[in-house]
Parts: structure tokens; sequence; C-alpha cells
């Protein structure tokens, strides 16, 4: 065996070790939370964090699901997925077209101006949500859209176009704009071109931004809060109240299992999307 | 990144009605996002700018304070402490990720097996807000129950690691687990980055002996500026954000060691009934904000102009 | 014709069944009780009011001692759109009545004779200007030392009744390497021990003088120097690693015996009965030292906003229903506190309710009932929260009392702004 190749191994081996040790760096926190959900409360409270297990039990997740206090009626959290999903899906999807046209204008049909309005747009990304609270109050109350689910949905599109026009701007800013000159000369109108010839192309783009956003609003928890009424709270709001007591018994067991069935769908979305997620960032949005 | 066009309409035809609406359609189309910031982004901070010159408690109210909520927030400790904080916060927190997810988005480009796999392990945190890591963290960070007696009961007694116990290094704690979350999402950003990057320059380098090294730095590096861009704005936003990280890993504690700019504003605004404050402390906020982002976005915009 | 009679008095039956779901109200209620035995308190409530078919519709927002679910209700208001009744600490009633956000129970509350059943100190904060706006559910004591029997008999300890005994028995545990005091290092727990240090050694009048009115001179006594230079005897009796951790597994180490005292409010009852260990036998639980005969207390308020009219009477059927002594009996059993109303009968309250009930007795005759700063019950949010500040920075640093006292005079001042 030749020098070059012992070092080349060494080299490999070297490079797989680091990235197994980042491996546990990532997944410690979401070890400890699978290890504790599955362990009656008796074995946390005696201490052993890191520990497996000695008496296996699903109990906590059944618990956290279907029957555990998150208010006066012990419902667990399965109601409030339904509420998440009602607000999510529509915010996403009103924001990423949204976003996709606002790319699109600010690209191919550049006027003057367009660059700042861009950056006009781009700072809503920098807004502390905090701050905007009791104005927006104020605002979905003077629109009648106070404690609604379109009201939670207005809300999250208002602050998630943002994003949504970087992603789409910055990868239609790659596209070749040749394409778009011919079609115009050819006749097709500005939503011809839209529709024929762009978004058949964003698909990359499109799971980015969809990501993104539906992991933002997902785990969104301020808004949730504050603009929901008792018929339409997300799940995040029913994992707080899952997780915080004020004056009760800490069930950390459950807590943890809560927290992992609130986390799923997002964490669902990454691993599935996750192949197209990369390849979408390369697809142009970060191409230099 | 390609070029944009200086007028992307360029092809123009003979004025007619039509034409006015070819004209009006792009902008049309993009008033209604403009509209929504104007008056929910720039409208709201306008309304905060106010709200901290008046003398606001509870809920907004409109009496004239004049400069008082700024001399207030200037005498208090904790505003200090959470400015200084903030810097600190800042600057290791987009350093580190942007150094992590660069060594690590280059060590995953090395035709490695199960990369698919490990992209995935990297990228998860980011699916998960603190609400749901929050206890989980505590815990790992707590020096009774977490990595420092699991370390000790390993054998190494001398292992000490009880900075979120300790009011200096607790800021730090808040650092470590925010890169958990955001690292990887960066290393995705700069692997896309790489992966963009076009294969015949690089093994023209080779070719002329360059060394791995110089080739990152002189060849690599420079061309995933876009990547830094995308990386700094998402990165940037949640410094300044970071909220629930705080609140679930210290609390501000311990005493008032970890306050941040965005616990600050809340406690004010919301919890200790002193709306002025929390307001001059928001529009302290967006002016940090301002003073960072609008140079480095122009010089951005500008630069892709060319 | 007989036909068309019955169809009509079918028609009348129906009309009237359809008419009762009509008259029947519903009530939102925002709060924060979502833990096991806190919602089950609740329940109760929800119950009683189906029975008088008044619906409820439950708006839980947990979090930080009604911090989230304060931001709540002022999102809320701001859009007009409060809810029919609210879980709201005794400040927070006083401020949201001051922004004249309530409405007025004071019918209803003529009718029953609130007036002579609730203590004079809580009822000040359920009125405003004579006007009831809100309802007292429970009463909390948040000075209870809380003791593991087992430890103080082994090293033959008796349970102190001053600060300086306390400072003695504690010394004593810690020379025989056993952590006398079990604390969570949160702002709202190290104020709890300020409270009970500020009542214990400056006795009540001092704690109305210091605490309730920030009378510079009290601030910035020999007493409040006095008060810093125990809380940092108290720092080192507590172990190492105190900061963050949460008040029930505090408890837990009173209870497992890793530590031998805690100085906590009865909500630790909970936990205790959770751990299978009765109040009062395995844990002890006496006023902390030097508090006997006073009584610090915090309560739950449900506040009722200004609703629309058709909303008023579900307002008047709530307020009654949590009233009702059964009510705040049963409510009462499973919470841990005892109830709002002097006359309900103490017999199934376990001997450390018992005893409160006693003392609140007591203290109510001599006025030495006092609102907690520690649970929002002495101070605005800003001055409390100013106080907290300072009182968990002393205790977490090497400041001098003298730099406490000053700094304690500079940050309530600087609150009140």
């Amino acid at each position: 065996m030749s020098i070059a190749s012992s070092t080349h191994r060494i080299a490999r081996f070297a490079l797989y070790g680091v990235l197994a040790l980042f491996c546990l760096y990532y997944l410690m926190p979401l070890y400890v939370m699978v290890v504790n959900s599955l362990k009656p409360l008796s074995e946390i409270t005696s201490g052993g964090m890191i520990a497996l297990p000695k008496e296996w039990t699903v109990a906590p997740w059944r618990n956290a699901w279907s029957e555990a206090q998150v208010g006066v009626e012990a419902t667990g959290m399965r109601p409030y997925f339904i509420n998440s999903f009602l607000m999510v899906i529509p915010a996403v999807a009103i924001a990423t077209i949204l976003g996709a046209l606002n790319g699109y204008v600010l690209t191919k049909w550049t006027f003057k101006g367009s660059t700042i309005l861009f950056g006009f747009l781009l700072f809503g990304c920098f807004i502390p949500f905090q701050i905007v609270l009791i104005p927006m109050a104020r605002a979905l109350g003077m629109m009648g859209l106070a404690g609604t689910v379109p009201g939670l949905i207005f809300v999250h599109v208002v602050y998630g176009i943002s994003f949504s026009t970087l992603y789409f701007r910055n990868y239609y800013a790659a596209f070749p704009t040749e394409l778009v000159r011919a079609a115009q000369i050819d006749g097709a109108g500005f939503f011809t071109i839209f529709f024929r010839i762009l978004l058949p192309n964003s698909g990359p783009i499109a799971v980015v931004c969809v990501i993104w956003l539906f992991t933002n609003i997902w785990n969104d928890f301020l808004f949730g809060a504050s603009f929901s009424d008792f018929n339409s709270q997300p799940m995040t709001v029913a994992l707080n109240n899952l997780v915080q007591s004020s004056t009760g018994v800490q069930e950390y067991n459950v807590h943890f299992a809560g927290a992992i069935i609130a986390a799923l769908p997002t964490l669902l979305v990454y691993i599935v999307a996750g192949r197209f997620f990369v390849r979408g960032l390369m697809s142009g949005s970060v191409k230099g | 990144m390609a070029q944009v066009p200086e007028g992307g309409s360029a092809l123009k035809f003979s004025k007619s009605k039509g034409d006015w609406l070819r004209d009006a359609l792009p902008k049309l189309v993009l008033s209604p996002s403009v509209a929504i910031s104007m008056i929910f982004v720039y409208g709201f901070i306008l309304f905060t700018i106010y709200l901290a010159f008046s003398d606001s408690r509870i809920l907004p109210s409109y009496g004239w304070a004049g400069l008082q909520n700024f001399q207030n927030l200037f005498t208090l400790r904790a505003w200090n402490i959470a400015t200084i904080n903030l810097a600190i916060f800042a600057i290791l927190y987009i350093g580190i990720c942007c150094a992590l997810g660069l060594l690590l988005a280059i060590l995953l480009d090395q035709k490695i097996r199960a990369e698919g796999f490990i992209r995935n392990i990297y990228l998860y945190p980011m699916a998960l807000s603190f609400i749901v890591t929050g206890v989980a963290w505590k815990w790992i960070l707590d020096p009774g129950i977490g990595l420092e007696a699991v370390v000790q009961g390993w054998g190494f007694e001398n292992f000490e690691f009880n900075w979120i116990k300790d009011r200096d290094m607790a800021i730090y704690t808040i650092v470590i687990a925010a890169v958990w979350q955001t690292s990887g999402f960066v290393m995705a950003m700069f692997l896309a980055g790489l992966r963009g990057i076009d294969q015949e320059i690089l093994r023209a380098a080779e070719v002329d002996g360059a060394s791995t090294f110089a080739l990152y730095r002189r060849i690599v590096i420079p061309q995933l500026r876009l990547a830094f861009m995308s990386a700094f704005v998402v990165l940037a936003h949640m410094a300044i954000k970071s909220y629930d990280l705080v609140i679930a890993l210290t609390n501000g504690g311990p005493g008032i060691a970890t306050t941040m700019p965005a616990t600050f504003m809340y406690s004010y605004t919301f919890t200790r009934n002193q709306m002025g404050v929390g307001s001059a402390s928001a529009v302290m906020m967006l002016m940090t904000i301002a003073a960072i982002t609008v140079p480095y976005l122009w010089s951005e915009l500008r630069g892709s102009k060319q | 014709m007989i036909f068309t009679k019955t169809a009509r008095l079918l028609t009348t039956a129906a009309f009237a069944c359809a008419a009762m779901p009509a008259l029947a109200q519903e009530v939102e209620v925002l709060h924060w009780w979502t833990s096991g035995s806190e919602a089950a308190a609740l329940n109760i409530l929800k119950e009683d009011l189906a029975r008088q078919g008044i619906s409820w519709q439950d708006m839980p927002v947990a979090g930080g001692a009604g911090e989230a679910a304060t931001t709540t209700l002022k999102a809320r208001v701001s859009a007009g759109n409060p809810p029919v009744a609210a879980q709201v600490l005794g400040m927070g009633v006083t401020e949201w009545a001051t922004e004249g956000s309530l409405g007025d129970i004071s019918v209803i509350a003529t009718e029953e004779g609130w007036d002579a059943v609730v203590p004079e100190a809580v009822k000040r904060f359920a009125t405003d200007d004579g006007k009831w706006v809100a309802v007292p559910v429970n009463i909390h004591r948040p000075n209870w030392l809380w003791i593991n029997r087992e430890i103080f008999e082994e090293h033959d300890l008796t349970p102190p009744t001053t600060w300086e005994e306390f400072n003695t028995v504690a010394q004593t545990l810690k020379d025989a390497g056993v952590t006398p005091l079990a604390h969570g290092g949160q702002p709202w727990q190290d104020a709890t021990i300020f409270d009970d240090v500020v009542l214990g050694l400056g006795g009540p009048e001092f704690y109305r003088a210091a605490i309730h009115e920030l009378d510079p001179e009290a601030l910035g006594s020999d007493t409040m120097k006095a008060v810093f230079d125990e809380m940092r005897v108290i720092r080192g009796f507590v172990d190492d690693n105190f900061s963050g951790r949460d008040w029930n597994l505090a408890t837990a180490m009173v209870v497992n015996g890793d530590a031998a005292m805690q100085l906590m409010g009865d909500w630790a009852k909970g936990e205790l009965l959770e751990a299978g260990v009765t109040p009062g036998e395995q844990v002890l639980c006496v006023p902390a030292p030097g508090t006997e005969g006073s009584y610090l207390f915090i309560t739950d308020f449900f506040a009722f906003f200004d609703v629309s009219e058709e909303n008023q009477s579900g307002q008047q059927a709530m307020a009654s229903a949590l009233m009702s002594p059964k009510f705040q009996e049963e409510f009462n059993l499973i919470k841990g506190s005892i109830p709002a109303r002097a006359d309900v009968p103490s017999a199934n309250f376990d001997s450390c309710g018992q005893q409160a009930i006693t003392d609140i007795a007591e203290a109510n005759a001599k006025g030495t009932l006092i609102g907690s700063l520690a649970h929002g019950h002495a101070q605005t949010p800003a001055v409390q929260l100013a106080i907290f500040d300072l009182v968990t920075e002393h205790f977490n640093s090497d400041m001098s009392s003298e730099d406490a006292v000053e700094e304690l005079l500079h940050a309530v001042e600087a609150a009140q702004l």
C-alpha cells in the first residue's frame, strides 16, 4: 500500500470522525427528548437524564396526544393540530404565491426604483414581532378579524412576504431573461410568461420557501397566543400550556412527548423535503 | 448572479391603451405587497416611534413625554447589559454559524457516502422551536443533571461545564444553543453554493498546482458571496429577534445577566406595563437593525446591478 | 281541529325548546391554569355553569405566572375583543380598572352580600371606586417554610421561628453536610425569600411602609440593610446549582431528603401529594421565620371585562358561581389554597390548610393580612419587577448591602416615573 493512499485513508477516517462528532452535537437534544419521553416520571425525577429507560413506556405519548390537560378539559393536543393546519396551509400558499409574483416583477419587469422597492420589502424580515403586537391587534380589530383564523393567516402572510420575495427574487435573478424576452416578442403577456415559463421552473425554490414559511408559521407562539380565539388556538399554544405550569406538578415525560408531537409536522417536512431543500437552494437562490 | 436587466420590459411598442396596461401591470402586481409593508411594517414602526415619546403604560396612550422614556432607558442597567449581550451574541452567533456552516459544507462536499442522512441530522434543528427544545437544552446545560454530571459519571471528575449558572458565561450557552439551531441551515446554504461552482475552474486551478487551502481561499469562498448574503440576512434577523431561546434557556438569568434587547423590550412593554420605555427600546433596536442592514443591503443590491 | 291544536302546542313546545339555547349564555374565559390539578379545579366551575346552561369557552394561555396570558389579554383588549372574564393577579385588576376596561358586577355582589365575607385586604383589589369589578377565588400563602421532618429529627432540630434561629439551624445542617435550603434561582423565587425576610425582620408595619408605600426612609433604613445582609447569609445556605431551577424541583429536593427546607408558597402541597407525602406529616409546614402572626397573601381574581350586554348575564352567573361557598371549598381543596370567603368551614382541609384558615382570620382581625410583593399584590408590575431585578442581582452577585439599598431606592424611583 502506498503512503499516499494510506494518508488518504487516514484523512477519510478523520473526515468521517469529525462529521460523526457533529452528528452527536446536533442529535443530543433530540436524544434527551426521546429518551425521557419513554420513561415513567419517577425515573426522571430520581435523576438520570441521559440513561436509557429501565422501564419503557409509551404512556406519556398517549397522554400528551389525547389525555393531557392543556386547558380545562383533558383533551390532549389532538384538537389543536387541525387549528394549526387551518392556519398554516393557506398562509404558506398565499405568501408563496405573492412572493413568486413579486420576485418575477422585481427581476423580469424591473422599473425605475424597483431595486429600492425590493430593499424596502426586505426590511420586513427584520422587524421584531413583539413590536407589532399591539398595533396589529388594533388593526385586526378594525378589520373585524380579531380572534379568527383568517386574521392569523393575514398576519402570517404580512410578515411572510418579505422572505418569500427574497427567495424568489434571488432565484428568478438567475433565470435566463432571454427566455422571457423571446416569449414577449411572441406576444405572451405578463401572466402567460409567469404561469407558462417561470412557475413550472420554480419547483426547487418553492420547496425552500414553503419549508421556511411552514416552519416559521407552525412554530410561532406570539401571534398564535395573541390573535387567536378560544376555538382557533394553534398547536404551539397547546404545547406551551402543556409544558408551562405555574403552580402545578410538572410531568416532564409528557412534556417531552408533547414537544415531539408538536414538532412532528415540521420535522417530517424537513426530512421528506430535505433533499429538495439543498437542491432548491443550489438552483439559484444562493449561487454565486 | 445573473444580470438584472435594466428595464425588463425593454421592448417598447407603439403607445396604446394595452401598452399602458402592460407597463402598469407589474407595478399593480407588486403594489399589494408594497402597500402591506407600508402599513404593517413601516406604519407600525412609526407608531412605535410615537409611543416611545408618549406616556403609555399598560396600553397605548397619547400624552407627550418627550425624551423621558429614552432617559429612563439609558439609566437602566438591564438595558446596558442587554445591548452588550446582543453585541457578544450577534458577533459570536453569526461568526460561528458562518464558520461552522462553511466547514461542514466543505467537509460534506468531499463525496461523503451517507451525505443525505448526515445533512438531515445537521438540518433538523431548524425545524424545531425553542418551546420544543428549550427544556432539553436546559437539562443538558445544567451541571447537576446534564453534560457535566454525565461526563463526571464516566470518570472524568475534573470536568466542569457550569456556564449556565455563571453570570459571566451564561450568554455563551445561549450562543451554543443558537448555533445548534441554525448552523445546519447555513451549512445547507453554503453546500448549495459550493455545488453551484463551476468544476472546470477548480480543475484548472488544481492543474496549476494550487493547494487545497489556496483553492478554497482564492476561488471557492469568494464565489460564495451570495450565500454569505443570504446567510447574513437569516442570521442577523434571528440574532436580533432571539427571544424564545433566552426565555427557554435562562429566562434572562442568572440575575439579569442574559437579558437581551428582545426580552427587555417584551418585559417592559407587556409585563411591566411601561410601554413607553419598551417602545423606546424597540426604537433603539430598529435603529440598530437599520444601521447594520441598510448599508449592507445597499451595497449588495447596487453590486448586483452592475 | 284537535290536530291543529296539537300542532300548535307542539310548535310552541318546539319554540320553547329552541329558545332555551338562545337564552343560554357563553362565557369565554382567559386563564393560565393548565396543569392537572389547577385545570381540574377550574373544571368544577365549568360544570357548575354548564348546569345553569352556560357554556364555557376555554382560552388557556399558560406561562410565567400569567405573563403570557397578560400579553394575550392586552392584544385582545386592543383589538376591542376582550374575553368575558380573565384570570388576573391583584395589581393587575387595579391596573385594568384604572384603564377603564372592566365592567361592573356590583348588583350580584350586593345581592349576595360579598362585602361581609371577603377580607378587607382582598376586597381592595376586587373593587374599584366602590364597584365590584372582579371576583377572588382563592388565597394562597407564599410565606411558608417547608421542612423535611426526618432530617430535622436526625439532627435534633426544631423549626426556626426567627431568622436568627434559621441561621443557626441552617449552619448546623451545613456543617453536617446537608444542603440547608432548597431554592430555585429565578427572580420570583428570590423575591419570595425577600418577602419573607422583609416581613420577618421588619414586621408588618415595616413591610407596609417599605414595600407598599415605598417610603424612602424605610427603603433606605438599616432594617433594609439587615434584610440584604440576611439575603447574603441565605445565599450561603443554598447549593451551587440553584440558578434557574424550577420551584418544583426544589420541592422535590426537600421530599427526597437532598435538602432540609424550602421557602415556598402553599402550592408546594401539590408536589408533596404527587410524591405521596402528606403535608404536615413527613414534610412540615410552618410560617416563614419571624412572620408568625402576619399573613402575606396572593389571590387569583377573575376580572370581568366591559362586554356587550348579551354577555353580561353570563358574567353575573359566573361571578355568582365563583363566589358560592360550595365552589370555593371544592376548588381550594384541589388547588391547595384556602377560600377567599371567610365563612367556609375548614374541616375538610389538611392540617396546613386548617392552620392557614386560622392564621388568616387572626391576621385579618389584627390588620396584618398583607399583599405579597413577589406575587403581584403590592406594587405595579413596573415597581415590582424593578425590585425583582435588584433582589435577584444582589442574590446572584457579591453586591454589598449598602450598594443594594442605594440601588433599591434608585430602581424604585426610576420605575415610578
